[in-house]
């Protein structure tokens, strides 16, 4: 197996928001030969199949691929070298990362890693929806890929389940291509907010129980509101909105999982449980918006930095947990001593709605703090902690048990 | 040498026709093929192996739990050594794990020293029992609690898409003409031939042979038969990604005792982690859809027997029907007065002795006044290597030195090149579909199941299709 062997200094995988904004940081900070791989044919990652203004500063939104080239100019301008084509397909060792691409294999070398491989949507089959297997079921992110890059058809009845951006996405591709959207099936107990020009009929509290059709799609059964059981005509299923962190590449390197969020356990910094490799964007949590995801990437590459300049591990690691209906926390490590976490805030998700929501925190039964958010807690919708609130913790102690309540107080100052 | 989906049959009179192109089908037509006689291999569906030989359990059974005696013992000990020879050669992903049976309760437990004995009787002599430290040592990720187990050495699992591709691939080479979206309605004897009517219009054929599987009752009858009566037994399964395959070594059946018949885990040579399957007397033989009640099932059994694969994503969930009959064993018979013979009642062992029952069938039907003339040693195929222990085209840097589309990687999940999708789209039998694509190159089957490359999958199918190979390919495809 003729591998060709190659160094470089800083290597990140994932050529999306959170790896172009760490490439564009190492190769500015001075990292040296900073490399990008992706598997994808150009650079840009999610963004450029969400034509919507919806990414860039609110009073001029911009288009996400329109958002992501500047992320692009300023990564080559800095010097970093982007790979389309080029898969990682494993990590023999820490900072070791094979690739398959159309010149050959190579085994690269690098000094540090970033890891910003992002996520995926959960498919039919991981969401365990019973049934037949016909054509026509598929994820928002195949159908954008499908509609804007390839062109091709949706169907002609869609039905869209799942909540967030990625239903919305899912909507507007469906009609760009002459889908009539039957309905939009929500487990929350709420309808989204749709813009007057993507309102379709929604379904709420219910779930797509089946799925029927021989070859091709011929409905879904959906369950709820109660026990309301009804059957939708349609030739496409449309799945969105839970999202998955895509971190083969960190298993196969050995990294440490969050048992929450499932993706790389990382400390403030951002660091993995492997030395030199940092993980950024939405393979931490399984989404989250492409600014954060970036500015994920430059706090990755700011930590990358430093451990190239030498700088040593924290001497430990506090665990965060998240307490139900908290799902997650992340960063989930403190490193000891503390360093600010990306954009200086914690992100956290819950999995059911908390009104006049409060955000507690305890090591070994001792308070460590207390902080009211400003709106009702939704799940899909992430929750901020800003700041070092965690200071007050023994460095020697148990975990940080953080959990969510509810207050009768008005919310404090705005923190969330 | 044709594979067709449309249009009229060939008007020739055939030596044989065989209906149904699964496992058994093609593994007849195959050996028939060895014997210079114009053959048709008919199926209802636009591939082969598109009824039970897609979704089963994928594993090459060696038939220590056979009741001794029957006529399935014996071929599927004989086919198990014939299809273990036949991967090696074609490039089949085999892979020899080995099995254990796990026994959690004192019945189970108990039942144990019976199989061995049941298994030696019937010429297995490589069980053996082991205890609960060595049952740890080779499973450490069992759940707590597992007593002992009776190991089986041998006991395979190999992927059952390739196996029947290599079967059709090499038949049609021989000359076979294999003619799908073809119904079979009718047959009417006339005197010397049959004439089958199908959706396609009529074949003519001196020599019919049944292999319809869960339909091969339903033919049986338009033969004047009623034989056996086909019972579909549903078999829910689910796939667990590869970062579920360290978890396991060996395929963990379950120990048979009078209450329950219990689930398995396997390994799939795809280097995935199979559950199940379920067993459900259905009466549609079309219900192939999987429940709630059958994956909740499924999942709750999984958690008992090895807990960490419940904190892993499921990439599929499928459901196949056996075509099990009332008859406890195989049931094949050759009709010699009306040159016809019914391979019935293969259940679930039909992928392990298909070989075998191959060329059970073309005996009984030389028997039966064919006249089979010589044999001869076809020519070799090599099937394009889509399993995890052999270096797949991704891997091979010779291979992309020659052919950069062996670099191009449109589906990352499952590590498809451009290349492999070409290559089956150029093959001896071309797929129809994407899920026909899937059974060839494991394209869309990953955990994203086409989140992030469907759609260049797709369009990779679209562009190949209907072209041809260029000078100097198929080096890396089949050969």
């Amino acid at each position: 197996m003729s591998r060709r062997e190659r160094a470089v200094d800083a290597l990140v995988v994932g050529a999306g928001p959170a790896g172009l904004a760490a490439a564009a940081e190492l190769a500015a900070g001075g990292a040296g030969e900073v490399e990008v791989l992706d598997h994808a044919p150009g650079p840009g990652g999610l963004p450029l199949h969400l034509t919507h203004r919806g990414f860039g500063p609110r009073r001029s939104p911009l288009g996400g691929p329109a958002y992501v080239r500047p992320l692009v100019r300023a990564a080559l301008e800095a010097g970093a070298a982007l790979r389309p084509r080029v898969l990682a397909t494993g990590s023999p060792a820490p900072g070791t990362v094979d690739v398959t691409h159309p010149g050959g294999l190579e085994r690269i070398t690098a000094r540090a890693v970033v890891l910003a491989t992002g996520a995926r949507e959960r498919p039919r089959g991981a969401r365990l929806i019973p049934g037949t297997r016909p054509e026509g079921v598929l994820t928002a992110g195949e159908l954008l890929r499908s509609v804007r890059l390839h062109h091709r058809p949706a169907g002609r009845r869609a039905v869209v389940a799942g909540t967030g951006p990625g239903a919305l996405a899912a909507v507007r591709a469906l009609r760009e291509a002459g889908a009539d959207v039957v309905a939009l099936v929500t487990g929350h107990p709420e309808a989204p907010l749709l813009p007057p020009r993507l309102r379709v009929p929604v379904l709420t509290s219910a779930a797509v129980a089946e799925v029927t059709g021989a070859d091709g799609l011929s409905g879904v059964l959906v369950t709820g509101p109660g026990a309301a059981v009804r059957r939708l005509d349609c030739d496409t299923l449309v799945l969105t909105g839970e999202g998955v962190p895509e971190c083969e590449l960190a298993r196969l390197a050995g990294a440490a999982l969050d048992p929450a969020t499932r993706g790389p356990a990382v400390d403030t910094a951002l660091r993995t449980s492997l030395a030199g490799v940092f993980a950024a964007g939405d393979v931490l949590r399984g989404g989250g918006d492409a600014p954060g995801a970036a500015a994920e990437g430059r706090h990755a590459a700011r930590s990358a930095l430093r451990h190239l300049a030498g700088g040593g591990r924290p001497a430990g690691l506090l665990r965060l947990d998240a307490v139900a209906p908290l799902e997650w926390i992340t960063p989930g490590l403190l490193p000891v001593p503390g360093e600010p976490p990306p954009r200086g805030r914690f992100t956290l998700s819950v999995s059911r709605r908390v009104d006049g929501p409060v955000l507690l925190a305890e090591q070994d039964g001792r308070p460590l703090g207390r902080w009211p958010l400003p709106h009702t807690a939704l799940p899909g919708r992430p929750l901020h902690l800003y700041g070092m609130p965690f200071a007050a913790a023994d460095p020697l102690g148990g975990p940080v048990r953080v959990r969510i309540g509810r207050t009768s107080f008005p919310a404090g100052p705005s923190r969330g | 040498m044709s594979v067709t989906r449309t249009g009229a049959l060939p008007g020739t009179l055939h030596d044989v026709a065989v209906v149904g192109a699964g496992v058994v089908g093609t593994a007849i037509a195959r050996e028939l093929a060895r014997h210079r006689l114009t053959v048709a291999l008919l199926d209802a569906a636009d591939d082969v192996g598109t009824g039970t030989s897609k979704a089963n359990t994928a594993i090459l059974h060696t038939g220590f739990d056979a009741t001794p005696g029957t006529l399935e013992a014996r071929l599927v000990r004989e086919g198990h050594r014939r299809l273990s020879a036949y991967a090696a050669e074609c490039g089949i992903p085999l892979e020899g794990v080995g099995a254990l049976l796990v026994a959690w309760d004192e019945e189970q437990r108990a039942a144990l020293p019976r199989l061995a004995a049941k298994a030696a009787a019937g010429g297995h002599r490589e069980p053996r029992l082991i205890g609960p430290e060595a049952l740890r040592r080779a499973e450490p990720h069992l759940a707590p609690g597992a007593l002992a187990a009776l190991e089986v050495p041998g006991e395979s699992v190999i992927c059952p898409w390739t196996t029947t591709l290599a079967y059709a691939t090499q038949a049609v080479r021989a000359g076979t003409g294999l003619h799908l979206r073809c119904l079979v309605t009718g047959v009417t004897d006339r005197g010397d031939h049959h004439e089958l009517a199908t959706g396609r219009g009529p074949l003519r054929a001196r020599y019919l042979v049944n292999a319809a599987g869960l339909h091969a009752d339903t033919l049986d009858a338009l033969l004047g038969h009623r034989d056996f009566t086909v019972a579909p037994r549903r078999g829910q399964l689910l796939v667990h990604d590869g970062a579920a395959r360290p978890l396991v070594r060996h395929i963990l059946l379950p120990v048979p005792t009078a209450r329950s018949k219990g689930v398995l885990i396997a390994p799939t040579v795809h280097g995935k982690v199979l559950l199940g399957p379920t067993a459900e007397d259905v009466d549609d033989r079309r219900a192939t859809g999987s429940t709630a009640e059958g994956i909740e099932a499924l999942r709750a059994a999984g958690r008992r027997i090895l807990p960490a694969l419940g904190e892993e994503e499921v990439t599929a969930v499928y459901a196949g029907l056996r075509a099990a009959t009332e008859h406890p064993d195989y049931r094949i018979r050759c009709h010699r007065d009306q040159r016809y013979a019914a391979v019935g009642s293969i259940r679930s062992t039909g992928l392990s002795a298909s070989l075998a029952i191959a060329a059970y069938v073309a005996e009984a039907l030389g028997d039966a006044g064919l006249d089979l003339g010589p044999a001869r040693d076809l020519p070799p195929v090599v099937m394009p290597n889509i399993g995890e222990a052999a270096p797949r085209p991704y891997q091979r840097g010779d291979l992309i030195a020659a052919d950069p589309a062996y670099g191009t990687v449109l589906c990352a999940c499952e590590r498809v090149t451009e290349g492999e999708i070409r290559d089956a789209l150029h093959s001896t039998v071309p797929p129809a579909t994407l899920a026909g694509l899937r059974r060839r190159t494991r394209a869309r089957a990953g955990r994203c199941q086409g989140f992030s490359c469907g759609p260049a999958v797709r369009a990779a199918f679209d562009a190949y299709r209907g072209t041809r190979p260029g000078p100097g390919a198929a080096e890396a495809g089949e050969r």
